[in-house]
């Protein structure tokens, strides 16, 4: 136990899930209390032990089912690690439970039944919502339809498309509403009943999907399929190569981070600033020492009302960045007393009435996009112009309380860059960051003019997922 | 308070009341009993924080019995519930101890007690921390909505949750008597430090299965019908399916249930939805996207 305990630790901290050395102590005494024959306690001993947030836990699930999945711990799936291509591991735990199958003798008969007869057990069991078969059946789908081969360094994605292509997990909610007996014109119980027979082919999907991964672990051991599934967490994430569902995965993330950038903001202003001289004050003051000042005292410094002004590129080709950046705009807006956006393409746009006025963030980027928002001429993204006209329209608008925030990857399609317009901005701001959703070695690359702008900036910085713009906030402080 | 046998006499009865419960399957027996539904995380998580005697962080969305649970928790053991609500700019006096300067304003003007004898424990308020510390009978200590504190105050409950005991400088170190069970909620509105998270098991509740939901809804809602129960848990589900602002919480469900009990509904249909959604939902975006759906829907 010990053993499978430390390969999973191993792996957490390679899949960047920081594990300490007293979490794992806990996470091994926690087994002293559990039933280890319990794969679902001993899961979530270790899960509450190791892992301490939300977002992680889904991937220590997959490293959970991997590293214990062939074990001894689970008697339900007990035989199926010491097997390897052969029969068909899952059924032996399974067939207890069949209320109408035909066959109640085991994993040969699932085998042996053609698909048509297949596809209707499936169909009974998803009905009956019966566990232990549609384990069964995974098992059996996954034999019968992915034609695996021992042996192959994959992770399993192309198995479960095969598998579950034979399947066809699309239609299956309709062919079980078809059969449904409360079939009248009720719409809400329809709509109810869809939702529901949904969920059970999702989860049978998972089950699918769990099944491969038990076969490929049999075949190559857990070490090798855990390299080959590793994926990043949320929080590492790229922007720009993350995919359309990571990046709205991001936004329960980003509430937080606005508030803690907002309270940053402050506390830096609140720090720097010292009041007037309070001349009351210090006379009163004097009074003790005969009239003799001796002790200026100075007004407390007014309550900072940092303002922030938000320039945020949302081109095509960083248009999975400008998905966050409207998220962070818009959470942003909730904190700050006073926030200015802008959306920039090839000319600049103030966006901070369509953000105020739209109730959820959907609305709002519709909106902006059917008003065309930040596009001058082609919709190329021209940084020169769009600093330029910046300047021209708002640049005079400026403070020296003002905080400057440039989100955008600098990439301006071999137009002038512009830098003057940004070097009046910075003049005028207090402070200007800009934050590059690319990675550091494509700076300045093709037609990248990152380091132009540099020298104006108080300081440019890699943001290409959560954990670096957590970092760019840690930093302000 | 102070001295090493009371210590010892801590770690005596902390291993005598070290285990309260055998499994986790009896903690899950006990809360049913007090009508709290565990679902097996929580009755397992809820066993290892006792036996390990390890507080548990809860995280999670509003309104999904967090704060239900310790309650739960203290009802089911017969043990006291001390609760510590954190807020912004909470500081020590408010959370371990305070002296009773008053008090010892009248002892020095009545030459009761000299400078020595100023700093003992008749001038000693006791907070909730101190206070669950220095209980002699079984306590649950819940450090409610700990994601309000700033960073800086999170550090004053380390001492307290690692090793059950507080330093207090006039006095020495106060040690448990008893190792306390301690749940800390959080919101999830702020990452809660990495020297906090370690001291704790982790717990994160997320809304509860249809079934569960169900379940719920029949032991809080006496006289409802098991049939209404399993669609109004199903149009739950379905509801937070949606982008909404804010999901219906568990009570929220538990609010409509009974409205619907009022109402003498037998059955969920689109009216009696569209009529009651504002017992579920309290934001107008948000009533007029789920009312869309339902409306595409029954078409």
């Amino acid at each position: 136990v010990i053993a499978a305990v430390e390969g999973l630790v191993a792996e957490l901290r390679l899949v960047g899930i920081p594990v300490s050395a007293s979490e794992y102590i806990d996470a091994l005494s926690a087994l002293r209390f559990v039933d280890l024959g319990d794969r679902t306690a001993v899961k979530t001993a270790i899960g509450a032990a190791v892992v301490k947030d939300a977002q992680h836990e889904s991937a220590y699930s997959t490293v959970f089912d991997l590293y214990f999945a062939g074990r001894s711990l689970d008697r339900a799936d007990g035989g199926a690690a010491d097997q390897d291509a052969g029969p068909d591991p899952g059924n032996q735990g399974g067939p207890g439970g069949q209320p109408s199958g035909p066959g109640d003798g085991g994993g040969g008969v699932l085998d042996s039944v053609d698909d048509d007869s297949l596809t209707r057990l499936l169909l009974t069991a998803l009905e009956a919502n019966d566990p232990a078969l549609l384990r069964a059946l995974a098992a059996a789908v996954v034999t019968r339809y992915a034609g695996m081969e021992p042996g192959r360094p994959v992770a399993g994605t192309y198995y479960l498309y095969r598998a579950m292509r034979a399947v066809a997990p699309d239609r299956l909610p309709a062919r079980l509403l078809a059969a449904a007996p409360d079939n009248g014109d009720d719409g809400l119980a329809r709509m109810l009943l869809t939702e529901e027979y949904e969920r059970r082919v999702a989860d049978f999907q998972r089950e699918v999907e769990a099944e491969i991964r038990r076969r490929l672990v049999a075949d190559r051991g857990a070490a090798d399929v855990a390299r080959t599934l590793r994926r990043p967490l949320p929080e590492d994430a790229g922007f720009l190569t993350g995919s359309a569902a990571q990046i709205a995965q991001l936004r329960d993330t980003v509430q937080p981070l606005a508030r803690k950038l907002a309270a940053r903001l402050a506390y830096r202003q609140r720090h720097r600033r010292r009041g007037p001289l309070d001349f009351r004050r210090t006379v009163r003051e004097s009074m003790s020492t005969g009239g003799v000042p001796m002790t200026p005292v100075f007004r407390p410094p007014r309550p900072a009302k940092p303002e922030l002004v938000i320039l945020a590129d949302i081109s095509g080709s960083v248009s999975n960045f400008a998905v966050f950046t409207l998220h962070l705009t818009y959470a942003l807006r909730t904190e700050f007393t006073r926030v200015r956006s802008f959306v920039f393409v090839d000319t600049v746009d103030e966006v901070t009435e369509i953000l105020a006025g739209a109730d959820n963030i959907a609305a709002a980027t519709a909106e902006i996009n059917a008003r065309g928002c930040g596009v001058w001429l082609d919709g190329h993204s021209d940084y020169g112009n769009s600093l330029r006209s910046f300047r021209e329209r708002y640049g005079d608008q400026l403070r020296s309380r003002s905080t400057v925030l440039v989100l955008g990857d600098a990439r301006t399609n071999y137009h002038a860059p512009g830098a003057e317009a940004l070097k009046e901005l910075s003049r005028r701001a207090g402070h200007l960051f800009w934050l590059n959703p690319e990675s550091y070695s494509a700076w300045d690359s093709g037609d990248s003019v990152i380091s132009q702008y540099a020298p104006f900036c108080d300081a440019v910085f890699e943001c290409r997922n959560i954990r670096q713009l957590r970092a760019f906030i840690e930093q302000l402080g | 308070v102070t001295s090493t046998e009371d210590a010892a006499a801590a770690g005596d009865a902390g291993s005598a009341a070290g285990h309260r419960f055998e499994s986790g399957a009896r903690v899950a027996e006990l809360l049913r009993g007090v009508g709290y539904l565990p679902d097996a995380k929580i009755a397992t998580v809820v066993h290892l924080g006792d036996r390990l005697g390890k507080p548990v962080l809860v995280e999670g969305p509003a309104g999904t019995g967090k704060t239900e649970l310790a309650k739960s928790v203290a009802a089911m053991t017969g043990a006291r519930l001390i609760r510590l609500q954190c807020y912004e700019g909470m500081d020590e006096a408010k959370a371990l101890y305070e002296w009773d300067y008053r008090k010892q304003l009248l002892a020095i003007q009545l030459h009761t007690a000299d400078a020595g004898s100023l700093f003992a424990e008749d001038f000693l308020l006791t907070r909730p921390l101190l206070e669950a510390i220095r209980a002699t009978e079984p306590v649950v200590l819940l450090v409610d909505e700990v994601d309000r504190l700033d960073v800086e105050a999170e550090a004053l409950l380390l001492e307290v949750l690692s090793d059950y005991q507080v330093s207090i400088p006039e006095l020495g170190t106060v040690s448990a008597r008893q190792v306390p069970m301690v749940f800390l909620t959080s919101n999830g509105s702020r990452e809660l430090s990495e020297a906090l998270k370690r001291r704790c098991l982790y717990l994160h509740i997320d809304y509860p299965a249809v079934e569960r939901e169900r379940e719920i809804v029949l032991a809080r809602v006496p006289g409802i019908s098991a049939a209404l129960a399993t669609q109004l848990a199903q149009v739950i589900r379905s509801l937070r399916l949606l982008d909404l602002k804010k999901r219906p919480s568990v009570s929220e469900t538990l609010d409509w249930a009974r409205t619907l009990l009022v109402l003498g509904a037998d059955r969920i249909d689109s009216e009696l939805i569209e009529a009651t959604m504002p017992v579920l939902l309290k934001n107008q975006a948000d009533i007029e996207l789920a009312l869309k759906k339902l409306g595409d829907q029954a078409r």
